[in-house]
């Protein structure tokens, strides 16, 4: 059965198909996704508290590695698909990057079906976020010589922008307080999580519907990228997920991470690092189509291929 | 009557990723005073609505002394408008303390 988050992003897309007068103020888009970063965060955050911090730190060497490789692999596909150096680089860095909203989607999910997952996965989010939009500068300096690269302005809007920052202040704090110590906050940050997750789903509807024109614009390029990438770096995600002998939903959501395409932090970060590129493809690639697809057929997929590997 | 001095108010409407870059160029070539708001339009080119993050842009508004105005704009328009959405106008205003831009 489908996610009901699912049908509130159906309904933003369909208001924008029929040219509804709907929008969600700015201020509170903007408070939605600050919410739900602080309480991916924190819940994550709570789990950390009951386990020693150095067993992590291959899963946390093994996502950025993952996160890192991901632009690498799909540059020269790309390219082969004529898109030129900036844009394909630009387009990488955003698969290279992760989807907060699609992990999160993801996770309700495996609490639907039952299936139990590490619940400090909100870890690997934090740390995936950066490793892709580096590779995808690198890989767009290496296309053109001589090109200045700001780092420290980048490193600066990657690792302390609203996303990591949040994400691992969440994680920071539930770990510091644990389980008892979050209690109070309980009624705010976890029981009404996906009630807000749904509101932001309407919100990213009627965003990814404004890209719609753009897609068809682009044509088979991006559909190409948009749909054949996930499913490929979600095996590799899962393969990932399998070596480091997580559970049936840590291979599901390391796959659901590598399958995701930022549309957040990676275009920012990339508009700047990257100017030549064209903004629109890569956006109308990872929101107009990947996060579609992943919430609606990527998931369940991704599950059962994890279900399949750690059988 | 008060007394008025003339300067040149330099308007940058450009993406919203620019901001930072804009204010220090802008600052680096000698502006003391602007002001920032958020916009949203649309040209031929296409319509940049502000609904999230990556499609917003921002109106930056200078006072300045006309060589400084036409400094910063020559850079912006070296520097920036051949990949980004920049849009650029002058306009003679008056000011009441002319040291403070």
């Amino acid at each position: 059965m489908i996610d009901v988050v699912v049908l509130f992003f159906a309904l933003g897309v369909f208001a924008r198909i029929v040219r509804s007068d709907l929008r969600l103020p700015e201020a509170l888009y903007e408070t939605l996704s600050i919410y739900l970063l602080l309480a991916i965060g924190l819940k994550g955050g709570i789990e950390l508290s009951k386990q020693p911090l150095a067993a992590l730190a291959p899963q946390v060497a093994a996502a950025v590695a993952l996160g890192f490789a991901i632009p690498f692999a799909l540059f020269p596909l790309l390219r082969a698909l004529r898109l030129s150096a900036p844009d394909a680089a630009s387009v990488a860095a955003h698969y290279g990057s992760v989807s907060v909203v699609t992990f999160a989607v993801a996770t309700t999910a495996l609490a639907r079906a039952g299936v139990a997952y590490e619940s400090h996965a909100a870890l690997w989010v934090a740390v995936m976020e950066a490793p892709g939009i580096v590779a995808g500068v690198l890989l767009a300096r290496r296309a053109r010589e001589g090109a200045p690269a700001r780092w420290g302005e980048l490193a600066h809007d990657v690792l302390l922008g609203k996303s990591v920052l949040l994400l691992m202040g969440g994680l920071a704090i539930g770990a510091v307080m644990g389980e008892a110590g979050t209690k109070p906050i309980h009624a705010v940050f976890v029981e009404p999580f996906k009630g807000v997750l749904a509101l932001f789903m309407l919100e990213l509807g009627l965003v990814a519907g404004a890209r719609l024109p753009e897609v068809r614009r682009y044509g088979a390029a991006v559909l190409a990228v948009g749909l054949v990438a996930p499913p490929l770096l979600a095996l590799a995600g899962a393969l990932v997920g399998l070596a480091l002998g997580l559970s049936t939903g840590g291979v599901a959501l390391m796959a659901t991470l590598a399958a995701s395409a930022s549309y957040i932090a990676a275009p920012t970060a990339m508009r700047i690092a990257v100017p030549e590129a064209n903004a629109g493809l890569s956006i109308a690639a990872a929101l107009g189509v990947t996060f579609p697809f992943n919430i609606v057929v990527g998931i369940p997929l991704y599950l059962e291929l994890a279900k399949a590997l750690t059988r | 009557m008060m007394d008025k001095h003339p300067k040149t108010l330099l308007v940058i409407v450009a993406e919203a990723a620019l901001e930072k870059a804009l204010v220090r160029d802008a600052r680096e070539r000698g502006a003391h005073r602007w002001s920032i708001g958020e916009v949203h339009g649309a040209g031929d080119d296409g319509e940049r609505e502000g609904a999230w993050e990556a499609d917003r842009t921002i109106e930056l508004k200078l006072i300045c002394d006309a060589v400084v105005a036409d400094s910063i704009a020559a850079h912006v328009l070296a520097t920036y408008a051949p990949h980004y959405s920049v849009a650029m106008y002058f306009a003679d205003v008056k000011v009441l303390r002319p040291e403070r831009f």
